[in-house]
């Protein structure tokens, strides 16, 4: 468990963005995108390719700095904290998996789940022995000894989520998790996600721009060129009938 | 989806009166429109007519008659004709969402159509979100999970095609006004 629970103040969220704008040479990737990420929920980050939504991941979760804008996490300001404690915060807080490629391919699968605890001092023997329960959850301990060449794309990914989450982490940011995934594989590794994060009450930004992945989450917001589009209100479409 | 042809497979495991098969109907396709009691007699009685059904006699158990019956053979090798022929992979040419898009553009600024596709995307999201917690829920049975995963891929493919007609809304417009 985190031993630093963040002191969150009833009804206010765990992170919160505001008017982050991030430029690429010419290329206006985010213009003044903002969303409050409340703890425990799984929120949804939906848009059209190229629509700014892993730049939005990048700097939510402190790997990339926001040329104008800012990003909260409870009391300390991600946009202007040094980058020992973005890094700190990284490994201890906050867990992040990828499309493809965040494990290591030459160490086992086992090592590269244990790998952010011996990263954080963990004795390897306490590390392992919580790197195989997280394998153990997704269905992937029987694999503990492959490299991840070794084992299919879903594998690959439950073991990805279980490195993400062996640090009990506060927050999870997942960018397309299963676009590189058959349907059913997908669906294993967005219900393996749902449930745990329910389960452990950590909060998930899942960026994705399937709706069948997006409808696991309690809430979407939806990128339109580098900015969160407003969610329309139900009522007002029911009106459209009169 | 052909209701004889269900009712007929259902009696294909043994007779079987219209209650118990209405129940068993909303079982199997929980989440199908429930079959109404209505429809289920109407059904056999046109099935006894045609000859791929029989009254078999009748049940009380105690209480009220009830009425079984039994496929024939004919019913049999109707029901293998059916099982094994192609579906029409039919287009759904009746697509209320065009119709209302297609209508927002000819009745100009009343209504904005980019706004009928955006706020139609929210109610599909909260659907495909309800059909979501249906099928991740505790113990819930595999036939319930393809139902629901029926449902979220058609209501996906309606989502993809607001999508693409989201972005060539302005094209659309210049073809509908112009006609
Ligand atoms: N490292 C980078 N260098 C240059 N351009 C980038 C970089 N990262 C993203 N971009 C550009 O920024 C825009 C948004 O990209 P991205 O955030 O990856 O969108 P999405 O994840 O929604 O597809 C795109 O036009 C992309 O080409
Ligand atoms: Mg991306």
């Amino acid at each position: 468990m985190s031993t630093q629970a963040r002191e969150v103040p009833a009804g206010a969220p765990l992170l919160a963005a505001r008017g982050l704008v991030k430029s690429y040479g010419r290329t206006e990737a985010l213009r003044g995108a903002a969303l409050d990420l409340y703890a425990g929920e799984i929120l949804a980050v939906s848009g059209a390719s190229g629509s700014g939504k892993s730049t939005l991941l990048h700097c939510l979760s402190g790997i990339v700095r926001p040329d104008a804008g800012s990003v909260s996490y409870g009391r300390e300001q991600l946009d202007r904290l040094p980058e020992e404690r973005l890094s700190e915060l990284r490994r201890t807080e906050f867990g992040v998996v990828f499309q493809f490629g965040q494990l290591i391919p030459e160490l086992p699968v086992i090592d590269n789940v244990a790998l952010p605890l011996l990263l954080a001092g963990v004795p390897r023997a306490e590390a392992h022995v919580r790197a195989d329960a997280w394998l153990e959850r997704f269905g992937v301990r029987g694999q503990r000894e492959l490299r991840p060449g070794e084992m299919s794309g879903g594998q690959v990914q439950r073991a990805a989520l279980a490195r993400a989450l062996v640090t009990d982490p506060r927050i999870v940011f997942a960018d397309e998790p299963t676009g590189a995934l058959d349907s059913l594989g997908g669906e294993q590794v967005m219900t393996a996600l749902a449930h745990t994060a329910r389960e452990t009450h950590t909060a998930v930004v899942l960026i994705t721009h399937d709706a069948q992945v997006a409808a696991y989450a309690d809430r979407e917001v939806r990128l339109h060129d580098g900015a969160v589009q407003e969610s329309p209100m139900l009522p007002q479409a029911v009106s459209h009938d009169h | 989806m052909s209701t004889r042809h269900v009712l007929l497979g259902l009696l294909a495991g043994g007779p079987s009166h219209g209650y118990d098969l209405k129940r068993r109907y909303d079982d199997r396709f929980p989440q199908a429109r429930p079959l109404a009691y209505a429809q289920v007699y109407t059904t056999l009685q046109r099935l006894v007519r045609d000859g791929l059904a029989d009254v078999e006699g009748t049940e009380s158990d105690g209480g009220p008659e009830r009425t079984l019956y039994r496929s024939t053979a004919e019913g049999a090798s109707e029901l293998i004709r059916w099982a094994g022929e192609i579906t029409p992979p039919a287009p759904f040419v009746t697509n209320e969402i065009f119709a209302k898009v297609v209508v927002s553009i000819l009745v100009d600024d009343a209504v904005d159509p980019a706004a009928v596709l955006r706020e139609q995307r929210a109610a599909h999201m909260a659907r495909m979100r309800e059909l979501t917690a249906v099928k991740t829920g505790p113990g819930v049975d595999l036939t319930t999970v393809l139902s629901a995963d029926y449902a979220l891929a058609h209501l996906d493919a309606d989502l993809r095609w607001m999508n693409t007609t989201a972005a060539r809304l302005s094209t659309l417009t210049a073809e509908v006004t112009a006609a």
